[in-house]
């Protein structure tokens, strides 16, 4: 079982959450969970379950490099590359590394077999145990690269769960190409939102993708200090089962403040996370 | 010699759009008979890289000089690549006064990009 969690809006407890849950099932399940920080761009999932890595690996995108002088500036690459990394000007072919997506295309067609490939460095993904003996691994991609998915990608055929292990992808906010290869595979989608015309607005887009993707999902509604009629409005028409409801409570910002979960802060908590589970469990 | 401004909608008498990649149209003057044409911007259209594009349409066309509001690092490295001189439209408001200020030598040339980065969000995202 593979369960997401994700958001649209960013901020609205989607870590809390996918931290509370894996701490929740660690201490009923064997073997314990397997927890993914997908959101390579700012990981911060750490903070909440103390990981000690113990593996490293580098990873990246193949990008062209083009042999001049074999080169007949032809421009079959740069029709090709609809992202346009690669260009002809001229008597020139210049590649455009940040814009590269790495699929190969215009090595494959070019006609004078000038194109060779070099491992184009994005990031790294880190594994080891963590709290509880949750198996936690997480992609961190390096500082001014501009594309999260090639990491996302790797850390999730790097990283897989064992028979019977579940598995909790902590996805990034948003609802663009990373929240897509975050979530896509997953069984079942935690939409984590807040009863503010914001978090409305973000979680309608998330639940598009949710839809588009074919994953079944359900609602977490995080700082509930009175009903959103809008928001209730919305799951029920969408037939969204809401999961879990968690009060605006000062002590559970302070406590998260200090990098603790919510299991840490209300042990009850625990309680409710495995009921939320066995229900997506029946559900799916 | 041929030129290419950025402007807004297809004809000489336009405004003048002050990006590059994704100005509306290029207008392409003669600057000696000013004989013009007007294409759409084939960077438009582009999800990503329209500096690059519309630098290869400018390159292939080919002309020689581009006249525009901003130039970003990747149209910025693409024209040099191609030979292609820029200027920036400055205080003209018009196609024919910036190609008067132009030939007039009064255009300020542009030695490297005018801004740091793409400033909108299609990085990150996929096919």
């Amino acid at each position: 079982m593979i369960l997401a969690v994700a958001s649209g809006k960013g901020g609205t407890g989607k870590t809390t959450v996918a931290a509370s849950l894996a701490i929740s099932l660690a201490a009923e399940q064997l073997p314990p969970p397997l927890f993914l920080d997908c959101d390579v761009e700012a990981p911060n999932a750490h903070l909440f379950l103390d990981p000690v890595f113990e593996q490293r690996e580098e990873v990246g995108i193949r990008i062209p490099v083009v042999d001049e002088a074999r080169c007949s500036h032809c421009g079959k690459c740069a029709e090709v590359c609809q992202y346009h990394a690669i260009a002809v000007l001229g008597k020139k072919t210049l590649v455009f590394p940040q814009l590269c997506h790495g699929c190969g295309s215009c090595t494959s067609l070019c006609p004078e077999k000038a194109i060779t490939e070099l491992p184009d460095r994005m990031g790294v993904i880190e594994r080891g145990l963590a709290r509880d003996h949750i198996t936690f691994a997480r992609g961190v991609l390096d500082v001014g690269e501009p594309m999260a998915v090639p990491v996302i990608r790797q850390l999730l055929a790097w990283e897989r769960p064992t028979p019977g292990q579940v598995t909790v992808r902590d996805a990034p906010p948003g609802t663009s190409c990373p929240v897509v290869a975050a979530v896509r595979g997953s069984d079942y989608l935690l939409l984590v939102t807040e009863p503010t015309p914001f978090g409305l607005h973000d979680l309608r887009l998330a639940v598009q993708v949710a839809d588009e993707l074919g994953i079944p999902a359900g609602v977490i509604i995080n700082r509930e200090y009175e009903p959103y009629p809008p928001l209730e409005e919305f799951c029920a028409d969408h037939r969204l089962p809401v999961l879990l409801r968690i009060p605006f409570e000062r002590i559970i910002a302070e406590g998260v403040a200090q990098g603790k979960t919510l299991v840490d802060i209300h042990p009850e908590y625990a309680n409710l996370f495995r009921h939320m589970f066995m229900q997506i469990s029946a559900m799916s | 010699m041929k030129i290419v401004l950025t402007v807004t909608s297809p004809n000489i008498n336009a405004e003048i759009d002050p990006r590059f990649g994704r100005g509306a149209y290029l207008l392409i003057i003669d600057a000696d008979t000013q004989a013009w044409e007007a294409h759409e911007n084939p960077g438009v259209s582009a999800p990503g890289g329209a500096g690059i594009k519309a630098a290869q349409f400018v390159a292939e066309f080919p002309a020689q000089a581009v006249i525009s509001g901003d130039f970003g690092p990747h149209a910025f490295t693409a024209l040099q690549a191609a030979g292609v001189a820029m200027y920036l439209y400055g205080d003209s408001r018009t196609p024919l006064e910036a190609l008067t200020l132009f030939k007039a030598g009064q255009l300020q040339a542009v030695g490297g990009a005018t801004r740091a980065d793409c400033d909108h969000g299609h990085h990150g995202q996929d096919a």
